[in-house]
């Protein structure tokens, strides 16, 4: 869309411009062809209205021809030229109609002498409108290269948080299936109920995960099933303790951040114990504003690392940063055969 | 249907999980020609009632607490049929490689259990030896190396972290392992002990010496051609002709 004639308020502004030009071609009409000042005035005030509209079209020739090409200043200085010569055609004819009046006789004369300050002016104000057109252009691009980076951002960082957060780990859902098919002979009707828990694990898994933010209470949900299922697999080997204020149950934070810490707590700690393991989840708010959780398991230290160890907590740690900046804090401790994960981030509540 | 000598098969099954050992003893459970000798609930247990018993079939986890499947292999494995019995799937090509009969992926039917137990049984039938001590080397990715030694100790694991180990010395069949002042006997070349480790840390000084690079305090001339290394705690390691250029050009590196 042309720049000017596309904007109302742009328009007026470009078209009050050409007040002053006009009134500089007054001056040199009246002072250097010779003309009254009110012939000066009847002859350059319809031909700068004129003009100004010839001037428009410049854009076009600046939107085609990139500055960067080294034959553009050719190209305009002709444009340049077939603009003004047409100027000068408009000045003729002009001239031909006025000096059918009585008041103007004699006009074409005088106005013969003013054709070479019209074609030098004629020349500069197109080359003027192009400069200007040029500024335009650039500050587009500008702007557009900036709308772009923006929108890239903001798709980077959705598809990041995305990332971390759909991650449902595939040998879960296998491990739980082996189980429910050795449920199936020996008790069906826990067989039933793991079913039913993994159902209900996966469910929320895959409709929290496009939420940007969820009351505590569903992540605890989460976690119950999750933990539900893996106290079937693991039976008497896994005990939970879990300890929440009743208060921080309403306080939002992102889905799915304590699902990974809960399932490290299982991967490194109970899956790697000969003689069963423990997991305490520890939720509290020291003070309103503010929200307290704490993971703990007990592990073997012995055990080597596992391959893919410390990506659920550097993703934890992202979103964290991802959501909250500096307000949140990730503690990681590992003590004998203890480590600790602790969260602190602002309890928000729903408006 | 029994196996040719009319002897029973004696199977092992080694999980973790109570369900998942479950499963197999009641797939095993309809032929009478099986029978199910123990369960193991971790690799220790595993290492130590394979070595005791010597089933002819190991139904066996990977990811287990204290020693993982393959290390229980490494540990027990010359000729105890193997079918492996997991979630994971990233693990079978290094399953094949080890020459394990079957890689069953959980949940699986019972048609599949009973083909892999047909495999099993023509395996048990014949014999197609392997070399387990070959197995830790030629399995590893690259550029990733042992973190840590298993060695079968009677029927006791021990596990040896490699920054604790000082030094390994080839002994026939065998390589002794110098770590803390103890030497652990295991079952293995020193070639593939060699292969397993990190060339930046393990240097084979000599034809029978694989060395700590961290151990190293003094490397002095002794004889005509040959030079020794003393460790830090005393031991002192010959040092061949070849041996001494590569270690040389470790420790130059060092600066």
């Amino acid at each position: 869309m042309h720049p000017i004639l596309g904007h109302f308020r742009r328009l007026v502004l470009y078209l009050a411009a050409w007040g002053p030009i006009s009134a500089i071609l007054v001056y040199l009409f009246a002072s250097l062809g010779g003309l009254s000042w009110g012939r000066a005035v009847a002859m350059a005030l319809p031909l700068c209205a004129l003009y100004a509209f010839v001037c428009l079209s410049a854009w076009y020739t600046c939107r085609g021809i990139p500055l960067e090409n080294s034959a553009s200043w050719l190209a305009h200085l002709v444009a340049a030229g077939v603009a003004s010569l047409l100027w000068i055609a408009i000045a003729r004819a002009l001239t031909f109609v006025l000096s059918s009046f009585q008041t103007f006789a004699g006009l074409d004369q005088q106005t013969a002498r003013a054709y070479p300050i019209l074609f030098g002016s004629g020349v500069l104000l197109y080359l003027l409108a192009v400069a200007l057109y040029y500024v335009l252009l650039s500050n587009q691009a500008a702007t557009e290269a900036e709308k772009r980076e923006v929108e890239a951002r903001v798709l980077a960082r959705e598809s990041e948080l995305k990332a971390l957060k759909t991650q449902v780990n595939p040998h879960f859902i296998f491990n739980c299936l082996n189980s429910i098919s050795a449920l199936t002979s020996s008790d069906p009707a826990k067989a039933r109920e793991m079913c039913v828990l993994l159902g209900e694990f996966l469910r929320r898994t895959l409709g929290l995960g496009d939420k940007a933010l969820i009351p505590l209470r569903d992540e605890l949900a989460l976690l119950h099933a999750y933990l539900s299922v893996e106290q079937i697999r693991f039976s008497s080997r896994l005990k939970v303790e879990e300890n929440t204020a009743s208060g921080a149950l309403d306080s939002l934070l992102p889905p799915l951040l304590l699902q990974p810490l809960v399932e490290n707590a299982v991967r490194h700690g109970v899956a790697q114990l000969t003689e069963g393991g423990w997991i305490r989840i520890e939720i509290r708010q020291p003070e309103p504003e503010n929200l307290a959780i704490a993971i703990e398991n007990n592990f073997d230290p012995e055990a080597p690392r596992r391959k893919g160890a410390g990506i659920g907590l550097r993703n934890v740690r992202q979103r964290l940063d991802a959501s909250y900046g500096n307000r949140a804090k990730l503690d990681v401790r590992a003590n004998h055969d203890r480590f600790i994960v602790s969260l602190n981030l602002p309890a928000e509540k729903e408006p | 249907m029994t196996s040719a000598s009319g002897k029973k098969i004696r199977a092992l099954i080694v999980d973790d999980e109570d369900l998942a050992r479950q499963i197999v003893r009641e797939m095993v459970a309809p032929h009478p020609e099986m029978e199910v000798v123990a369960e193991c609930a971790n690799g220790f247990e595993a290492v130590r009632m394979a070595t005791e018993l010597k089933p002819d079939l190991m139904f066996l986890d990977i990811q287990m607490p204290k020693l993982d499947g393959f290390e229980v292999l490494e540990l027990v494995g010359t000729d105890i049929a193997v079918v492996f019995v997991t979630a994971f799937d990233e693990h079978a090509l290094r399953a094949f490689e080890v020459h394990a009969v079957d890689y069953l992926m959980k949940p699986f039917r019972a048609e599949r259990f009973e083909a892999a137990l047909h495999r099993a049984k023509q395996r048990i039938g014949g014999t197609v030896p392997f070399r387990p001590e070959e197995l830790t080397a030629s399995t590893r990715t690259a550029g990733t190396y042992a973190e840590r030694v298993v060695v079968k100790d009677g029927t006791r694991v021990q596990i040896i972290p490699v920054s604790k180990l000082d030094y390994a010395e080839a002994q026939d069949d065998y390589v002794a392992l110098a770590s803390q002042g103890k030497k652990h006997l295991k079952q293995q070349t020193i070639s593939s002990l060699e292969a397993a480790l990190d060339p930046k840390t393990f240097v084979r000084i000599h034809r029978s010496y694989l060395v700590n690079l961290e151990r190293v305090t003094r490397l002095e001339p002794y004889g005509k051609d040959t030079h020794v290394v003393i460790l830090n705690d005393g031991a002192r390691l010959p040092v061949s002709r070849s041996g001494y250029s590569r270690l040389k050009a470790f420790l130059d590196q060092q600066g």
